[in-house]
């Protein structure tokens, strides 16, 4: 923002009166932007979270990389024209008279409003971008979805929340619900996220998904994930007591383990299946006693399919 | 222009002869504090029976196994019973059955203490109540906030279980959240605006003075749902956990919606008064920036307060009565509670930010001694922001899953208010140029305040960017993001404001070298605790947990104990407050900042009617350095020289 330490020096036209403040700090916030700007961009950046795991989480890396690279002269010319205030402005001992009457400067605000309007429009415009290439950006859209991937093959992993724990069940392979999220490198995955008692939020933090689990509603976001290994899951919304302990691990491996670890977990889980109520995008909360068994079987404690009681019960 | 022209009608709010002496009565019989205190318990009892009586064959409500009737009941016929006790409807029902009233502020003893614990219509004295409250308030939620970051020391929990850490979290969001609505606008608007606009009172002084008398109530029935096991929702109380929670949910909602009503009276009587009762000469383009400030921000309260009032209003029939407002399987919408609560707490958080660009406005060019750069646009930023606060609100549902599509507009709309955002800056560094800066303790917080609010309005700009906020949402990074804008910007405004206009209000200066080193350890303390967070939040902690991952313990313990260091700090403006307005007393009558201020004009503390006569302004309050200027006003304008100036204002 160039106007922040060039807009004072064209608003006093005192020649001969003392050093000229605005050609100063204009050159300290120069030099100051040139050496901290790339070492945000270069150096910061690539370090700078949720990593690239997946394709969401690369490109909000890249976005708060652009974001802090833009912020960063904003910062240094607010704190350099302070700093420099403070330091050359301050009233001397016993000095009782006052500053020179400057009402204001015309030329001055309107470079201002001309620039800070140019920079908001600006990130307005590369946020969007983002948004919309990148497929929803890894956050929730809802039941209809407008940013989808192109590809046609699509995992679906339907998450489901319930006080205070995640399943995951799998439609394109029989269905079957576990506590176990595995996902295949390179595939777009499309998550179906709802909740089965209050609000929660499905916060899949390395890949850059986060969407929030609501009770009657599938909220549907992708990702691509584009490196093997473990990622944390946690909610992130407030649900209740054990919110704080609401976290698992999920899994990105690659296709083939993918799909032989799938199968296996299907026919493993096969008579189980069969009394879960049918894969839906929603549930009733009549069901949850039916999906609460799978909680049961799959040592998870948690509510179990009923409503905790408001005073402590056992951690899950 | 509705001005009071002649002196003795101005103070008078129902036209009594002023010579009518009131009858005397022992002091344990006129209403105050603790008539109220029994009507308030009076109340709840009779307000619990009848509960019990009418709702003894309720079926439990859905998701819950309580029923909550009595405990509403209780807690409102409590409110009513308080407000009786307190005298509130005395002069209005007298006034109906055609009897004289007695409520008037001139009846009361002038110096005594005891018109601070009762139902008192002087602007004055209302601001000092809310002070005290206002600081007690903050010091309770505080002292939660000591407890959140004791658990956090261990990354699993430790100290308190799991529903005890959520209880004092909700408590701190909501103690603070209830108290930011009303710290500037109740202790500093009540006091000051009348006397920067030069008018003798306020519009409506009885509705001012219930304002403040709401709040105790909401204080109390907050606390006292720690009693049944607190609320699990945090501040914003997501419905449907609201409605599965236990009973300590009713005491959230009654006074978070209590605190709503006592905001929208505050504000309708500071927004009618800056419209109503300027003194002749006091234009639109002569306006303190803060009494701008307390303008916008009684705007924002009166259109977006009622919203928060209608959804607690909804949680407590859906909690009662078995509506199903919220209930996603009964035909309601979980959507519907997030809608109005952040139609109500979007904006909220700009009645949060304006009120201290109000104050540092105010203390700049007094410190700087030289005219406020560029007023206008001041003013234009602050209606700005104002207004585009309403069309904000979406971006706090980026992950909910609604409406995909809006996402651009609300990411359009919230990035434009950093444009008005900026005007502050801008007029902060105009004025800061060529100054001749004095760095007083008011100055200070000033300075601190626009570099927290730096800070926060940054890590804003990221969160307003839906792909960044993908990440940041929900998490630590929020927190620290709304910290820095409410704590470093809006209390390190208040304090600044305490350290300046103190002297004004109690005629009493507070020690400036404990109050510099109170700026100092807390700006230090401030920084170094919620700077980390941000770091926090994007390594993947979520807000409200009690549980996180163990390779941020380091950063928490670090934050921890820069915590207790920041509550330590206040421990040193309490004992300067204590010892400055109690032992040391450092008089300080006049002027001590040599403010052009039209509130400095007069004595201090201020005398009973504020001015003598209505005083005449004759230019504008930040004139520093022009040697052309005209003192601000005319505190005795010759008779019939105030008829003229209508005139010439009027033209």
């Amino acid at each position: 923002m160039a106007t922040e330490a060039s807009a004072p020096s064209s608003q006093a036209p005192e020649p001969a009166a003392g050093p000229r403040h605005g050609l100063r700090i204009l050159i300290l916030w120069v030099v100051a932007s040139v050496i901290c700007c790339p070492l945000v961009y270069f150096v910061w950046g690539p370090h700078l979270p949720p990593g690239d795991m997946s394709s969401a989480a690369a490109n909000q890396q890249f976005d708060l990389q652009v974001l802090g690279t833009i912020a960063t002269p904003v910062f240094l010319g607010v704190v350099i024209y302070m700093g420099y205030a403070l330091t050359f402005w301050r009233a001397k001992d016993g000095d009782e008279t006052d500053g020179p009457p400057i009402h204001g400067n015309a030329k001055v605000q309107l470079t201002w409003i001309a620039a800070t309007t140019v920079i908001v429009l600006a990130l307005a415009a590369f946020g969007t971008v983002e948004l919309v290439t990148v497929q929803g950006a890894g956050a929730g859209e809802g039941p209809q979805p407008i940013w989808k991937p192109t590809s046609s093959t699509v995992l679906q992993v339907q998450v489901i929340g319930q006080q205070w724990a995640w399943t995951y069940r799998y439609p394109q392979f029989g269905g079957f619900e576990t506590a176990q999220l595995e996902l295949p490198l390179n595939k777009p995955v499309q998550f179906d996220v709802t909740s089965l008692d209050v609000i929660h939020g499905f916060w899949a933090y390395q890949l850059g998904v986060k969407a929030d689990a609501n009770p009657g509603v599938n909220n549907v976001a992708y990702t691509t994930p584009k490196h093997a290994g473990s990622f944390v899951v946690r909610c992130s919304e407030l649900c209740g007591l054990w919110h704080g302990a609401m976290y698992d691990y999920g899994k990105v491996v690659t296709a083939s383990a993918f799909q032989t670890w799938a199968q296996q977990t299907e026919t493993q889980l096969a008579s189980l299946t069969k009394t879960l109520p049918p894969y839906a995008m929603t549930y009733d909360p009549t069901e949850i006693a039916n999906l609460g068994k799978v909680l049961v079987q799959l040592g998870i404690g948690g509510a179990g399919g009923g409503y905790y009681p408001p005073n402590d019960p056992e951690q899950p | 222009m509705a001005i009071e022209i002649r002196p003795e009608s101005a103070q008078v709010p129902d036209g009594r002869e002023p010579d009518t002496a009131p009858k005397a009565r022992p002091w344990w019989l006129r209403p105050a504090v603790h008539t109220a205190l029994l009507g308030a318990i009076i109340g709840y009892v009779l307000g619990h029976l009848l509960g019990n009586a009418i709702s003894s064959g309720y079926q439990q409500i859905p998701l819950s196994d309580d029923n909550d009737v009595p405990i509403v009941l209780g807690y409102l016929f409590g409110i009513l019973g308080w407000l009786i006790g307190l005298g509130v409807f005395n002069d209005p029902f007298r006034q109906m059955l055609g009897k004289p009233v007695t409520g008037r502020e001139e009846d009361e003893p002038v110096g005594g203490v005891a018109k601070y614990f009762r139902y008192t219509l002087d602007h004055k004295v209302v601001g000092i109540q809310y002070l005290f409250g206002m600081i007690g308030y903050f010091l309770t939620g505080g002292l939660f906030a000591m407890a959140i970051r004791a658990e956090l020391l261990s990354p699993t929990y430790h100290l308190i279980t799991p529903s005890a850490y959520l209880e004092v979290v909700g408590e701190h969001g909501t103690m603070m959240m209830m108290m930011m609505t009303s710290v500037v606008m109740g202790p500093l608007g009540n006091y000051l605006v009348p006397l920067m606009i030069g008018s003798k009172r306020v519009a409506f002084p009885r509705v001012e003075a219930l304002s403040f008398w709401l709040t105790p109530c909401a204080f109390v029935i907050l606390l006292s749902s720690l009693l049944v096991g607190g609320f699990p929702t945090g501040w914003t109380g997501y419905a449907p956990l609201s409605i599965q929670a236990g009973e300590g949910m009713d005491g959230y909602a009654i006074a978070f919606g209590l605190m709503g009503i006592s905001a929208i009276l505050a504000a309708f009587n500071i927004v009618v008064t800056i419209i109503c009762y300027r003194a002749p000469g006091m234009r639109w383009s002569r306006l303190p920036m803060f009494v701008w400030a307390m303008l916008t921000t009684g705007f924002l309260l009166v259109l977006a307060a009622p919203v928060l009032v209608g959804g607690m209003y909804m949680i407590i029939t859906d909690r009662t009565a078995q509506t199903a407002f919220f209930v996603n399987q009964l035909g309601g919408s979980s959507y519907l509670y997030e809608d109005l609560f952040w139609f109500f707490g979007h904006p909220e958080v700009y009645i949060l930010a304006l009120p201290g660009f109000g104050i540092v406005s105010e203390i700049i060019p007094v410190f700087c001694r030289k005219p406020l750069f560029g007023y206008k646009i001041a003013a234009a930023g602050m209606l700005g922001v104002a207004i585009l606060s309403f069309f904000v609100w979406q971006h706090h549902l980026f992950d909910s899953g609604i409406d995909p599509d809006m996402r651009p507009l609300f990411m359009l709309t919230t990035e434009l208010i950093s444009i008005p955002t900026g005007f502050i800056y801008l007029v902060a560094m105009g004025t800061f140029w060529k100054a001749k800066i004095r760095l007083t303790v008011p100055m200070l917080f000033a300075l601190g305040m626009y570099f927290n609010f730096l800070i926060g309005g940054i890590s804003g700009v990221v969160l307003s960017d839906v792909p960044a906020d993908t990440t940041s949402h929900g998490s630590f990074f929020v927190m620290a993001h709304f910290h820095y804008t409410i704590m470093g910007g809006l209390i390190f405004a208040f304090f600044g404001g305490i350290y300046y206009w103190l002297p004004k209000m109690l005629g009493i200066r507070l020690n400036q070298r404990l109050g510099k080193l109170h700026f100092w350890t807390m700006f230090i303390f401030f920084n170094s605790t919620f700077l980390p967070l941000f770091a926090v939040g994007e390594l993947g902690q979520p807000r409200r947990v009690f549980e996180y991952a163990r390779n941020l313990e380091t950063l928490n313990d670090w934050v921890s104990i820069s915590a207790f260091l920041l509550g330590a700090s206040f421990l040193i403006f309490v004992y300067n407050f204590v010892m400055s307005t109690l032992f040391w007393r450092e008089r300080e009558i006049g002027n001590p900042w040599r403010s052009r201020g039209l509130e400095w004009q007069v004595s201090s503390p201020p005398p009973l009617n504020n001015f003598q006569h209505v005083p005449v302004v004759l230019s504008g309050p930040y004139e520093y350095g022009d040697p052309k200027a005209l003192p601000v006003a005319d505190l005795n304008p010759p008779a019939g020289v105030i008829s003229g100036a209508l005139a010439g204002t009027e033209a």
